[in-house]
């Protein structure tokens, strides 16, 4: 046998209460990492801060009227917003539609056993890789190969289907249509990731309990699955949501960046967050000062937006814990 | 008794356990699995479009003059985007060392410290909402307070820019890292009589590590990959910077300024750079997938 306490007692031990100078460093340290937590505290408040200070002139200047003004005329200083609400919305929601969608199959097809396990998880690497390409070269490969690409069924869509008003024009390039789709294509990581989530914190058990009254693949997840992981669905959907509103790059280069309200998908919009990318760099001062009024109304939107989406996402947490 | 008994399970019609192919039910399973493997199918094709996309075209360009030279004007032939390589990393260098240390102090904060106190419960929360603030946000943060400061646009500003979108990330990442640290380790460093800070120090960053980097350098990968703060922060120069405060070219400024010329020659020069840009990120990824692999 070997003693399992041979030499331990020929060594120092390195137990014991901390020296002095030990006691001191701790003291800092803890105070220079408190002080890091308080920094993003304070670096939030310093954006709202600062953003609504620059704002703050044209706030004064134009009031609520901003919100409700359709023109955008440097010349003579008139400034409103609304096209850009109008087109983020739109396009964001258009997005939501068909990223969303694909997003809550592609979660299904990941995480009900479709698939074996290993190809799962190359597939959720391609999924994952998606939400890695930079939006500028999602701008760029819409350019020359989405909007080609749906020109022939934009066409044929208008000349049968004009009288719907959601295909009223025509696509002349840029416009909402290409620009939501790639919008679509960027959110979709998003959906698909938390709400993939949302249906691995479901017992197992659950599933064998439908599965054991008989259902099919189907009914499990329409009727138990689906329900059960329902509310992190819905936060996965409106984070993406979330995404979507705030999307920059991609969409200035897509949408066409003009400042009308219309219903039609073929026709091009503009929406707050390419208003910004578009007219910040070549502003005047009081452009500029209209410009972050426009901001601060692009980060309300989205502030909301994302407190609601991680409100649900919590709640779905809470729910779970405890049940497993 | 045992008479009626027989006779009650006779009288019940026992449904057929059997599922027949054809039966509604089956059918509509069958017809909504195809659905979901067109989706997997459709989802899938953007990524190999792109990837595509940039082999062909950028690939076609990508030669050691389009990795060094500066970007030509107009009808010019030739050129490339160094400089834009450059900048690239200066500012992702910028806002990286920017970022990460605080990011992993707040996290050290927010997981061991006091993770159930007051300011750690509005840093996370503030933390998680910052991961959704829109990136030109960013960018308009940085040109009011540096660029309105210094009166120029610069690297700096750049790299300010970028440092907002990566805090979050990297502290989230790293606290839940953290947070992965057995708990009877850190009892065993405490019952050695270790401080706080050396417990941090000797035993949760070391063992969290992979954690950290992982997220760290999903960070960085995002951030390189950023235009939109870049826009009106660093701008743009047809020059190598010779300065941190002077405007700075990025790869994805230079993708985007090319991508609306009418020139043959820049298009082919903003696939050649989108190729570059896309090689970067996504090398970035493979490395943090590869430490982030669970070991255990």
């Amino acid at each position: 046998m070997i003693d399992p306490f041979a030499g331990l007692g020929s060594e120092k031990s390195v137990s014991g209460a901390p020296s002095t100078i030990e006691y001191m460093g701790d003291r800092i340290f803890r105070t220079l990492a408190y002080m890091c937590a308080g920094a993003i505290v304070l670096l939030v408040a310093f954006i709202l801060w600062e953003l609504g200070g620059k704002a703050m002139p044209a706030i004064k200047e134009y009031g609520l009227g901003f919100i409700g003004g359709t023109t955008w005329d440097t010349n003579n200083s008139e400034f409103g917003v609304l096209p850009e609400i109008w087109g983020t919305l739109y396009s964001s929601l258009l997005a939501l539609v068909i990223g969303g969608g694909l997003g809550i199959a592609i979660a299904i097809f990941l995480t009900q056993n479709f698939i074996h396990a290993r190809i799962a998880s190359v597939f959720r690497t391609i999924i994952e890789m998606l939400a890695a390409i930079p939006s500028v070269v999602f701008g760029l490969w819409g350019i020359y190969v989405l909007i080609p690409m749906i020109r022939p069924g934009a066409e044929w869509l208008h000349e049968h289907f004009g009288w719907f008003p959601m295909f009223g024009s025509e696509l002349s390039g840029p416009g909402l249509a290409p620009a939501a789709l790639v919008l679509a294509i960027m959110i979709l990581p998003t959906v698909a990731a938390i709400s993939a989530d949302a249906f691995r914190r479901i017992p197992y058990k659950v599933k064998e309990a439908a599965y054991g009254m008989g259902t099919t693949r189907w009914e499990a997840i329409l009727k138990v699955m689906l329900p059960t992981a329902s509310s992190g669905i819905l936060a996965a959907l409106v984070l993406g949501f979330g995404r979507a509103l705030g999307e920059t790059m991609a969409l200035a280069m897509l949408i066409g960046n003009s400042n009308q309200i219309s219903v039609s998908i073929f026709a091009p919009a503009n929406t707050l967050a390419s208003l910004l990318a578009s007219s910040f760099p070549e502003a005047g001062e009081v452009e500029i000062e209209a410009l972050m009024y426009a901001a601060l109304v692009l980060l309300l939107i989205t502030f909301i937006v994302n407190v609601a989406g991680l409100a649900v996402q919590q709640y779905t947490m809470r729910k779970f814990e405890g049940q497993k | 008794m045992s008479k009626s008994g027989v006779s009650l399970t006779k009288s019940i019609e026992l449904p057929s356990l059997e599922r027949k192919f054809m039966e509604g039910r089956a059918l509509k399973s069958l017809a909504l699995t195809s659905l979901t493997w067109f989706a997997a199918f459709l989802a899938s094709i953007p990524l190999f479009s792109v990837i595509y996309m940039l082999l062909v075209e950028g690939g076609a360009r990508l030669d050691l003059e389009a990795l060094t030279e500066l970007p030509p004007a107009g009808f010019e032939l030739g050129g490339g985007f160094g400089n834009a390589i450059v900048g690239t990393l200066v500012m992702v260098a910028i806002s990286t060392s920017i970022s990460v240390p605080l990011g992993i102090l707040a996290a050290i904060y927010l997981a061991i410290l006091e993770p159930r106190s007051k300011l750690a419960e509005t840093a996370r929360f503030l933390a998680k909402v910052l991961t959704g603030f829109p990136s030109i946000l960013a960018g308009v943060f940085a040109y009011a307070t540096i660029v309105i400061w210094t009166g120029t646009y610069s690297a700096w500003a750049g790299g300010v820019a970028l440092a907002v979108l990566m805090l979050p990330t990297v502290t989230l990442a790293a606290e839940e890292a953290m947070k992965q640290v057995p708990q009877r380790m850190k009892d065993a460093a405490y019952g050695m009589g270790c401080t706080r800070t050396q417990v941090i120090w000797k035993v949760v960053l070391p063992t969290g590590l992979p954690g950290i980097l992982t997220g760290v350098i999903l960070a960085v990968a995002g951030a390189a990959g950023e235009s939109a703060p870049l826009l009106f922060t660093a701008l743009f120069s047809n020059y190598y910077m010779s300065e941190l405060a002077e405007p700075t070219a990025s790869l994805s400024i230079l993708i985007y300024n090319f991508s609306g010329m009418p020139f043959e020659n820049q298009l082919e020069l903003a696939w050649a750079a989108s190729l570059v840009l896309v090689l970067i990120v996504l090398v970035f990824n493979i490395i943090a997938r590869l430490i982030g692999k669970p070991k255990y």
